[in-house]
């Protein structure tokens, strides 16, 4: 078990690279990707802290968050399936219906 | 104190009211009757109006001399309450009431007599015209104005008879009104007759301010009702001392009242309606124009004697215009080749002789002249028209001749009015002309001035008599110049217009024999009748002296006008018949001459030029200033003031309001732009200000960031 | 030591994988760099003695949910070549707003136990023999304290369900 500060840095790191893939990629898959790969930070945050204070609803949470990471991976790609029927597209910058 | 009475004098006020009552239905109703109900209803009523008026005169002439007044007031018209006046305060009222004297009632008999002949005559003549019922309706409304002149008992309701006259005579005149010299005649009799009665209204205005009344006297009244008559208030001042003999106020009254009495009476300057007014049909020539209208001026004079007796100027002026006049209007009729004409000219000349003879204090040989005149000029126009008819319209002298066995019927009649006129015995025209001439040398013998305007009179005479003549060649004898056409249709006028020629032929030569004792120097019973009225206020000093002359004397003086008269006659008979064309030689002879008498002198030329075309010329300055001034600035110019003000209004409403909430708007959009900016509608930059809000936040909130920031400074 | 070295070559492994995944070009390599970063992760999971969180991990994650993604990838065809990158500036500000958090977020961490009274406890963490069996204590916790979440991410789950195949239906008769 290394240091809390580690386990920390580590999450950090992987938070930081997923948001950085969310604001840049143009594919919106990966974007989603990018998602799942934040969510995994958390998750990392979670059970290093669950492990720490030696509570396991951290792990619980953890759980839970790979659920609920599912469940919006489901609806999320079949969002992008409905919106790839009508556009033909799977870029970010071609979505900006809501542009003032 | 024996006050006529009867049933005719109660019943005075019908005399006006029957032809009122027919032009009121004609008025109404004329456009729906048949002509033989227009002609029944007009005719009667004026003959009914005959039939009253004579019953009343009957009544009259039963009272004693003295008391020969009779006045009927029928309701207070206007009363003004207290009036200064020359002589003091005064009560004023003027009331509708009928007045008969001998003065009124030589005229209601002359009126309603002459016109009834002359009602009758229209049937025939306006038989085959149009606008008949407007005819006779316009006809009745001139007797009923006429008679309320004639009949009126002060000179409010004088004035309104006069100005009745005046309108009808615009009305008749103007009959034929699609006729532009009809129209344009109308209107000049109405306006020339109005220049005088500006005068004839400052001498009333005079009158009342002076003696306080307007009413002529009170004699005659049941009850006085404390209103005198002008008569009485004039007696008590002159009494008193308060007005002589020629006082200035008097004078000029008098004078105010010529004035009036010149446009209505045709003299000079004022006449020169009178010819224009042929433009009529002849019947109204020979009502308004020879027998009643034009001598309601001689009338309102002789009414008003009492004045002109105190004042010696006014009368000269009289007289003078009067001689004037007539010998003036007589060398005009020598040059005019309308028949209509010349008698419009010799009516001018004989109502010049009338007022000569009032000017020379000869008021009963004044009237008388009215009388006889209204016979035979009216006889003359109704001739005149006769010939007119019966040369299918033709009124050309030049035109005439030789109708003397073609229409008999009215060349005989025709023949005795022309004796008449030239002033030949033993016809009226004789008598009445003789007895002004009379008057005037009388006169002359106490005022040397006198002279000329007696031998003024004599030479108008002898013109009278010879252009009279020179119509009646032309007219009837020598060889006939009528155009072909026209000679196949001469044809006699109808029974209803010759037998008034007859009536009227009858008294053109007897009219005259109610003066008969006055040739053998006796007292006329005419100038007997009349002289209650005409005798002015005081008998005894200021009354107009005439000499008497021995008979022999008035014998002399009789033939010298007979004689000048003759003279007259025989040149007429030779320039005309005898050697045709000789009168054309002696015209072509003094060519200036002629065609100065030809053209009237240039009269009307000169009226125009001073005063008609002045008068245009200030109606179309007004009327300019009403279009640049009044509708330019006023109208237009408000107008165009509005629009300049809603110009500005929008421009406002455009720039200003407009701006500020286009500015508004601007400046919203101005403002969101930027923070429109960020919805891009792409996630990506959502997720990116999400992170550098993220940033910012916890760079904020972080109490070590702050420590650090502290422990680095 | 071992500690270590297992903790480094995972979190080595999972960045790396992280940072390749967020700039290959095709989106299957970046789906199966996502796989070996789960991975990675599932060993530090194991590290931790998070056992049954390691297996869900691989179970779910990488067997679910990765494998979806690589249908999807596989189902929606697109031209590779047309993948010339836009969003330059953002890029730029991603990673300077990235790098600044991240710079941030260490102050706070390094100098937290600087101040007293205050910040993270940064305490050693127990040992691991004094650790209850994983799974059992999961399962305890689970379906007595968190019983209610649980219902509630199935019905989460039902509902994803729902909308995924409502989202994706092909619609028949539609405008």
């Amino acid at each position: 078990m290394m240091s809390p500060a580690h386990y920390l840095f580590l999450s950090l790191a992987l938070f930081l690279i997923g948001s950085i893939g969310v604001i840049t990629r143009r594919n919106v898959i990966v974007v989603l990707m990018s998602i799942e790969l934040i969510l995994n930070a958390v998750n990392i945050n979670l059970v290093a802290f669950s492990r720490i204070f030696g509570d396991v609803s951290g792990q619980v949470f953890a759980l839970f968050i790979i659920a609920d990471a599912a469940a919006e991976a489901a609806v999320g790609l079949g969002i992008i399936i409905a919106f790839f029927r009508n556009r033909e597209t799977v870029l970010a910058d071609e979505m900006d219906l809501l542009k003032w | 104190m024996v006050t006529p009475f009867g049933y005719f004098l109660t019943h005075l006020w019908l005399v006006p009211l029957f032809p009122l009552t027919s032009a009121s239905l004609m008025l109404l109703i004329g456009r729906l009757l048949p002509k033989g109900a227009v002609s029944f209803l007009c005719v009667g009523s004026v003959f009914l109006s005959f039939v009253h008026a004579a019953g009343a005169v009957f009544e009259l002439l039963a009272a004693p001399p003295a008391h020969r007044v009779f006045q009927s007031i029928l309701f207070e018209w206007v009363t003004a309450g207290v009036m200064p006046t020359f002589g003091g305060a005064t009560s004023f009222a003027a009331d509708w009431g009928y007045l008969l004297d001998p003065l009124s009632s030589i005229m209601v008999l002359v009126v309603t007599g002459v016109g009834f002949l002359i009602h009758v005559y229209s049937i025939g003549y306006m038989g085959r015209e149009g606008g008949y019922y407007r005819f006779f309706g316009y006809l009745n409304l001139f007797m009923f104005s006429m008679l309320t002149l004639v009949l009126a008992n002060n000179l409010l309701l004088l004035f309104v008879g006069w100005e009745g006259v005046g309108l009808c005579s615009y009305l008749l005149i103007g009959f034929y009104f699609l006729k532009k010299s009809a129209s344009d005649a109308g209107k000049k009799a109405f306006i020339v007759n109005r220049v005088g009665d500006t005068g004839f209204l400052l001498g009333i205005f005079f009158i009342a301010t002076t003696f306080g009344t307007i009413r002529f006297t009170s004699q005659g009244l049941g009850d006085p009702r404390g209103f005198p008559g002008i008569f009485e208030v004039l007696a008590a001042m002159v009494k008193q001392g308060r007005l002589a003999f020629g006082a200035p106020v008097l004078t000029t009254i008098a004078l105010l009242l010529f004035v009036g009495a010149t446009g209505k009476s045709a003299q000079l300057p004022l006449y020169v309606w009178l010819p224009d007014a042929m433009e009529g049909p002849t019947p109204v020539s020979a009502l308004i124009h020879a027998a009643t209208m034009v001598t309601a001026g001689v009338y309102m004079v002789a009414r008003m004697n009492a004045i002109y007796q105190l004042s010696p100027a006014a009368m000269d002026v009289v007289a003078v215009v009067g001689a004037l006049t007539a010998v003036f209007a007589a060398t005009m009729a020598l040059a005019q080749t309308d028949i209509k004409k010349v008698l419009a000219y010799s009516t001018i000349s004989q109502l010049g002789y009338m007022f000569l003879a009032l000017g020379v204090g000869a008021f009963a040989a004044g009237i008388f002249h009215l009388m006889t005149h209204a016979f035979f000029k009216a006889l003359l126009f109704l001739g005149a028209g006769s010939v007119i008819h019966a040369l299918s319209g033709e009124q050309d002298l030049r035109k005439m001749g030789g109708l003397w066995n073609a229409i008999p019927a009215t060349s005989r009649p025709f023949l005795v009015a022309t004796l008449a006129i030239a002033g030949m015995p033993p016809l009226a025209g004789f008598f009445s002309k003789d007895e002004i001439l009379g008057r005037t040398i009388a006169r002359s013998a106490m005022l040397d001035r006198y002279l000329a305007l007696w031998i003024i009179g004599v030479f108008t005479a002898g013109l009278t008599a010879f252009y009279m003549f020179r119509l009646l060649n032309l007219t009837f004898f020598g060889l006939s110049r009528i155009p072909h056409e026209v000679e196949h249709h001469i044809h006699e006028s109808p029974k209803s217009m010759t037998i008034p020629l007859a009536i009227l032929a009858l008294l053109s030569i007897v009219g005259g024999w109610v003066a008969l004792p006055a040739l053998w120097g006796a007292e006329s019973p005419f100038e007997k009748f009349l002289e209650p009225v005409l005798s002015g206020v005081i008998p005894e000093t200021g009354a107009i002296q005439f000499a008497h002359h021995p008979l022999i004397i008035e014998f002399l003086l009789m033939a010298v006008s007979v004689a000048v008269a003759g003279f007259g006659i025989w040149l007429a008979y030779r320039l005309y018949l005898k050697f045709p064309h000789l009168h054309s030689k002696v015209a072509a002879s003094w060519p200036r001459l002629h065609k100065l008498l030809n053209n009237k002198y240039y009269v009307d030329e000169l009226y125009d030029a001073i005063f008609v075309n002045r008068i245009k010329d200030l109606s179309t300055a007004f009327a300019l200033f009403d279009t640049r001034v009044i509708d330019g600035l006023g109208v237009d110019g408000s107008a165009s003031l509005t629009r300049i003000l809603s110009q500005i209004s929008m421009w406002g409403d455009k720039w200003v309001v407009d701006g500020m909430v286009n500015f508004v708007g601007k400046f919203t959009q101005l403002l969101s732009h930027p923070v429109r900016m960020f919805q891009t509608g792409l996630f990506s930059s959502y997720a990116m200000w999400i992170l550098i809000g993220l940033a910012i936040l916890l760079g904020y909130y972080s109490r070590h960031m702050e420590v650090l920031v502290r422990h680095l400074r | 030591m071992l500690a270590s070295i297992v903790f480094y070559f995972f979190a080595g492994m999972a960045v790396a994988s992280a940072a390749l995944m967020v700039t290959r070009r095709n989106a299957v390599h970046s789906a199966v760099l996502l796989v070996t970063t789960l991975l990675a992760t599932a060993g530090i999971f194991l590290q931790l003695r998070a056992e049954f969180i390691f297996i869900a991990q691989i179970i779910l994650y990488v067997g679910g949910i990765m494998v979806l993604f690589i249908f999807v990838i596989m189902l929606v065809r697109f031209d590779v070549a047309l993948q010339h990158i836009r969003f330059r500036l953002q890029r730029w500000v991603a990673l300077f707003v990235a790098l600044a958090l991240g710079v941030e977020i260490t102050i706070v961490l390094l100098f937290a136990r600087r101040l007293p009274g205050q910040g993270l406890l940064i305490e050693e963490p127990a040992s691991a023999d004094k650790l209850p069996p994983n799974t059992e204590e999961l399962a305890r916790s689970l379906f007595s304290s968190y019983l209610l979440p649980f219902e509630i991410v199935s019905v989460l789950l039902l509902v994803a369900m729902v909308g995924a195949v409502v989202m994706a239906k092909k619609r028949i008769n539609d405008q």
